[in-house]
């Protein structure tokens, strides 16, 4: 019982260990997101000026879709787990996560997965160049030969998903300790597990989308084609359906953390715990009927795009629920404005702002304009990524004390912050305008009408690509040297399990269960 | 190493990256077999994961045999299974999602009958061109034993529609239809693992073995059945996965679930072998039930097939 990890590369190769599967997790998607990251600079750099300058429209269209894969499937989503991984076993009173042999082979699939995926991009007729939404038939009749790869990639991405998904149900089913009842579950686990549950119920349906167009590729079938009957629309429907789900699984973790974060630094409780638990689930219960608002203009009968404006707008109910929550917990608080909190009150000004931009959306009328314009990409990108990543990167900083019992420097915590939050807003504000305007996405050029704007946006993609440097510096550095902590509670106002174990946290913790009353 | 609890938490273990290599490969090397046709990758990333999975149950088994297996952890277990149950169950929709849509959706808009509404059945001006002018000829019809390509495109259409379909055939033809046989073999082997189940819980272990036995060879006849259909609508019927999108949802719908019930028959095989050498107690029995719950979820996706499929047609 008393034994610590591993020696040497084994450690990390072998291990069954929630906490060193969840660092694995963490450090592969921030691999992931540098090459994501990397991808999309090539992009801004192109669209720095009209006119093609550095790279041809065909490898264009492959950093568009390469970058949108990566920093779906490779960054945010095993970012989430990571942090699950650490996270669920400690704020329940858990030993280790339900199923340890399978976390770390759901960890394990996805290097291969995607070396696979990154290896099209050097084969021969170039990668995967259809969008990460990957319509058929784009990713059928006219995909290169790499799609091939694309598929299996995918496969196995989805048993990875699935896998990790099961062993988080499990383990909040089954391994929460004594008193810990599900309404008293830190906000974070609650989160995870309907996300888990959005994920096994998606990432099948993904598989089948993918299987489908392997199918129709190799073997002659027609699924997305009406010359044999079927319908490429079936396919935007099939991956749409898993689609809308994915993009909550991307979202609800990090409202998760967001909702641990804010009352620790408003020395508060969360306000309405029981209405941010209900809205939850009410989000992930709706994200099930509102796939077809990403194919408003595809043809579909008006009595079906007044279906699903309507039930889509419904979504904006419980996503108010929440934000009020936040706002409220903050009411009358005693705030401190550390790096994480930083990120947080970011997170929920940003991600307000991305939801009301998908309200404009929403409009079935409206979005006959706003269709694949850079206004969608400015629109998702402040849910995904202020969204998402911002929380990502509040929760970094909040439990690396705990972690690795080192104290970030928080001067360059906040440094980091606003270099990330300025060029966020210098990235993706201009990029509503050009929407507004008409300038289509996934164009390797542009009139010369939007040239202003999209140089404003390059620079501010490229200085929010300098961000992430300074996270990683920071990162490092605390973990090599920075000031070491032995608190146990390492923020003054923060509850739960997670701050009753020792700073850095041992290697088993909780393997006599706590009581919770 | 188990926790004070009981609960048994596995020291590190090789076998999950082995596993993942092995995926790696297959996945690999299942995508390199068909741009390339060379199948060597595929065939030894699957004879790593064959090996890692023998090794990785063996030593599942050998743990509970061993007592470290506490009843937290097999519920652990069980609620593994049942939620990749219900992955499965999700990725069947995926393809029942596809048959319904083509059927309800596609269908009447190839042939120009797409109506505006419930209680309007006047066709849409879209639907009507969409007819007219993608596809003259084509006529709203399921089974689609004429495809849209071929309306328009006569001979020189590139997918031909079925000579027959697998729909029921009429009542003085039923005892010759296939799918009837299939779904009495199937449907009586849910009840015949049901029984065996039963006989284990109250320890009679040769009736646990004799009807657990009967269900193996019950799964394996289904599966000859179904070959034998796939031979018939190949050789006799034109009815094949080029064929249109009938013989597309035909082949993919009950193609996967003849694909689990392989597993699930493997997997009740496996349960029988273990029975033989004395596994499973009266109330240790979690390797047997998993796969009689796998049995009855492919049960029971069969009913779908058997309506939506073969009857509603």
């Amino acid at each position: 019982m008393a034994h610590g990890p591993a020696k040497g590369i084994g450690r990390w190769l072998f291990t069954t260990n929630h906490k060193d599967i969840g660092t694995l997790y963490l450090w592969f998607s921030f691999a992931m997101f540098l090459l994501g990251g990397f991808f999309a600079m090539v992009i801004r750099a192109e669209l720095f000026q009209p006119g093609m300058q550095l790279i041809k429209p065909e490898f264009f269209n492959q950093m568009t879709t390469m970058h949108g894969l990566v920093m779906v499937f490779g960054a945010i989503m095993p970012a989430f787990v990571g942090l699950a991984n650490w996270m669920i076993p400690l704020m329940i009173g858990a030993p280790d996560m339900a199923l340890p042999r399978m976390n770390n082979l759901s960890f394990w699939i996805l290097p291969f997965a995607f070396a696979i995926l990154t290896s099209t991009l050097f084969m021969e007729g170039g990668g995967p160049n259809f969008g990460w939404t990957f319509y058929a038939p784009l990713s059928t009749t006219y995909a290169p030969e790499s799609v091939n790869y694309f598929i299996f990639a995918i496969h196995i991405m989805g048993a990875s998903s699935i896998m990790g998904s099961i062993n988080i149900i499990a383990t909040v089913m089954n391994m929460r300790a004594p008193g810990m009842t599900y309404m008293k579950m830190p906000l974070f686990v609650w989160t995870w597990v309907i996300t888990a549950f959005l994920l096994v119920a998606v990432m099948p349906v993904l598989a089948g989308a993918v299987t489908m167009m392997l199918m129709d590729i190799n073997f002659g079938t027609s699924f997305f084609n009406a010359a044999g009957g079927g319908d490429p629309v079936l396919f935007q429907h099939v991956f749409w359906f898993f689609g809308h789900p994915e993009v909550y699984i991307i979202i609800l973790p990090a409202f998760g953390v967001v909702s641990q974060i804010i009352p620790t630094f408003s020395r508060k409780p969360l306000f309405g715990y029981s209405s941010m638990v209900y809205a939850t689930a009410a989000i992930a219960f709706l994200s099930f009927i509102v796939w077809a608002h990403h194919m408003f203009t595809v043809g579909m009968p008006i009595a079906g795009e007044l279906y699903f404006m309507y039930a889509t707008m419904l979504i904006a109910v419980p996503t108010g629920v929440k934000v009020f929550n936040w706002i409220t917990t903050m009411y009358k608080g005693s705030l401190t404005f550390e790096t994480p909190m930083l990120f947080s009150i970011a997170f929920v000004i940003l991600f307000t702002f991305g939801g009301f931009t998908g309200l404009m959306l929403s409009v079935a009328a409206a979005d006959t304009q706003y269709h694949d314009t850079y206004f969608v990409v400015a629109h998702f990108h402040y849910v995904m990524v202020a969204g998402a990543v911002f929380s990502g990167t509040a929760a970094i900083y909040y439990w690396l004390p705990k972690w690795c019992g080192r104290m970030y420097n928080e001067t360059m915590g906040q440094v980091q912050f606003w270099v990330a939050f300025i060029g966020f807003n210098i990235a993706f504000m201009p990029q509503h305008f050009l929407g507004l305007a008409g300038m289509p996405r996934r164009y390797a050029d542009y009139g010369l009408q939007f040239a202003d704007w999209n140089m404003v946006s390059s620079i501010g993609a490229f200085i929010y690509g300098g961000a992430q440097l300074m996270l990683l510096y920071n990162v490092i550095v605390t973990i090599r040297s920075g000031a070491p902590t032995s608190e146990a509670k390492t923020w003054e106002g923060a509850e739960g399990l997670e701050w009753t174990v020792a700073t850095p946290a041992p290697y088993h913790t909780f393997s006599t269960a706590p009581e919770v009353k | 190493m188990a926790t004070e609890s009981g609960y048994y938490v596995p020291e590190s273990s090789k076998l999950p990256l082995i596993a993942a290599t092995g995926m790696g490969l297959m996945a690999y090397g299942a995508a390199s077999w068909v741009v390339s046709g060379s199948n060597t990758v595929f065939l030894i990333g699957a004879v790593v994961m064959f090996c890692v999975m023998y090794k990785w149950w063996s030593t599942v088994i050998d743990e509970n045999m061993q007592g470290l297996a506490n009843d937290q952890l097999k519920h652990s277990y069980v609620l593994g299974m049942l939620w990749f149950i219900f992955s499965e169950v999700m990725f069947f929709a995926a393809f029942f999602g596809a048959l319904f849509y083509v059927r309800a959706i596609v269908n009447p808009w190839l042939g120009g009958d797409a109506a505006f509404g419930m209680f309007d059945n006047t066709p849409t001006d879209a639907a009507v061109a969409n007819n007219v002018h993608l596809w003259p000829g084509y006529e709203t019809q399921w089974p689609v034993m004429v495809t849209p390509d071929q309306a328009a495109n006569g001979d020189a259409a590139q997918f031909v529609g079925p000579d027959q379909s697998m729909s029921f055939p009429g009542w003085d033809r039923l005892l010759q239809w296939l799918p009837l046989w299939n779904t009495l073999v199937l449907l009586s082997s849910s009840f015949t693992v049901h029984v065996a189940h039963t006989a284990l819980k109250n320890n009679n272990r040769k009736k646990f073995l004799q009807w657990l036995g009967l269900t193996v060879a019950m799964g394996a006849f289904f599966l000859v059945l179904q070959v034998e259909e796939y031979v018939e609508a190949y050789q006799h019927m034109g009815l094949t996965l080029e064929s249109g999108i009938y013989g597309t949802t035909f082949f993919m719908l009950t193609g996967f679930h003849g694909a689990h019930v392989t597993l699930g028959t493997i997997m009740l095989l496996i349960a029988f072998l273990r029975g033989l050498k004395g596994h499973f107690k009266s109330d240790d029995q979690f390797g047997f039930e998993a796969a009689a719950w796998y049995w009855h979820f492919v049960d029971v996706v069969w009913v779908g097939l058997f309506i939506f499929v073969y009857v509603l047609a």
